[in-house]
C-alpha cells in the first residue's frame, strides 16, 4: 500500500540522480573547452532514465541463460552506468581536435538546470501531496 | 545528489588553470618591449597547455570519473625575437641591433579575452550548481 504512494517518488528520485550526473559532464565539457584533443560527452537522457526505471517495471534485465554468463545487476542498470554516455562530434572543425561547442554546452547546461529544478518541485509537490493525505483534514 | 558536489571540484580546476593561462598572459604583455631579461637574454613568450585530468574513482558503481583540467606545461616561444636597428642603445649588439622579447600583443589580447571568457562560464558553471543545491537541500519542506 505504502508503495503507491513511494512508486512515483522513486522515479523522481532516478530522474533527479540522473539529471545531476548530466549537470557533472556539462560541467566537465565546460572546463575543458580549451583543452586539446577533448571529445565532449553527453548521455542520451531519454535512454538513460529508461535504463534506470527499468528494472522497477520489471524490463530490460538481461537474463543469464548460461553457465558462463555474467548476471547484470539491478544496482548496475542503474543511473551510472557507463555505457549511456556519447560522444559529441565537433560543429565546427577545430585546429586542436576539441569538440566543445560552448553554446551548445551552455544552452545544455541551462536546459539541464531547469530539468532538474522541475524534477525537485515535482518531488516536493509529491511529498506534499502525501502529507496532506497523511493528517487528512 | 554526489556528483552535484563534484562540479565544483571540475570548475574549480578549471578556474585556477584559466587563471594561470591569464598570469602567463598578463607576465607576457608586460614583457613586450622588454630588451633583456635577468639571464641577458630577451624574454620569451611563454603559454600554457591544458590537459584533461580525470577526478574522482573510476569504478565506483560503474560512474564514469569527471574531466576536469590543469595545466600540464608553461613552454616557451622559440621563434627570435624583434630586431631594432638602434646604434645608441646599451644593449645593442655589434652590428647595432636590440633584440626584443618575441611577444606578439594582439595575440596576448586575444588570448587573454579568451581566458576571462573561459573564467566566467565555470564560474557561473558553479554559482548555478550551487543554486540547485541549496533547492535540493531545501527539498520536502
Amino acid at each position: 500500500m505504502l508503495n503507491n504512494l513511494t512508486n512515483s517518488l522513486d522515479f523522481q528520485g532516478q530522474a533527479l540522480a540522473l539529471r545531476s550526473e548530466r549537470q557533472r559532464l556539462i560541467a566537465g565539457n565546460i572546463a575543458n573547452a580549451d583543452t586539446p584533443g577533448y571529445v565532449a560527452r553527453d548521455m542520451d537522457f531519454a535512454q538513460a532514465l529508461r535504463e534506470a526505471t527499468g528494472s522497477q517495471q520489471g524490463a530490460a534485465v538481461p537474463k543469464t541463460t548460461q553457465a558462463g554468463h555474467i548476471g547484470i545487476e539491478s544496482g548496475l542498470t542503474g543511473a551510472r552506468a557507463e555505457s549511456n554516455l556519447l560522444y559529441a562530434t565537433a560543429s565546427q572543425t577545430n585546429l586542436d581536435r576539441n569538440t566543445v561547442d560552448m553554446d551548445r554546452e551552455r544552452a545544455n547546461f541551462a536546459d539541464n538546470s531547469v530539468h532538474y529544478e522541475a524534477t525537485l518541485r515535482f518531488i516536493n509537490a509529491n511529498v506534499r501531496t502525501m502529507l496532506e493525505a497523511i493528517k487528512g483534514q | 545528489m554526489m556528483s552535484m558536489f563534484q562540479i565544483f571540484n571540475v570548475s574549480g580546476s578549471a578556474v585556477s588553470a584559466q587563471s594561470q593561462r591569464l598570469n602567463v598572459v598578463a607576465s607576457n604583455l608586460a614583457n613586450v618591449d622588454t630588451v633583456a631579461g635577468p639571464d641577458g637574454q630577451a624574454y620569451k613568450a611563454r603559454q600554457v597547455t591544458f590537459q584533461t585530468e580525470m577526478m574522482g574513482q573510476l569504478g565506483q558503481a560503474g560512474a564514469a570519473a569527471s574531466a576536469g583540467v590543469k595545466v600540464s606545461t608553461i613552454s616557451e616561444d622559440q621563434t627570435p625575437g624583434r630586431k631594432v636597428h638602434d646604434p645608441k642603445h646599451p644593449q645593442a649588439d655589434a652590428e647595432g641591433y636590440v633584440t626584443y622579447s618575441n611577444v606578439n600583443a594582439v595575440e596576448e589580447m586575444v588570448n587573454m579575452i579568451s581566458a576571462s571568457r573561459s573564467y566566467q562560464n565555470n564560474v557561473e558553471v558553479m554559482n548555478t550548481a550551487k543554486t540547485l543545491l541549496m533547492k535540493t537541500l531545501q527539498m520536502g519542506q
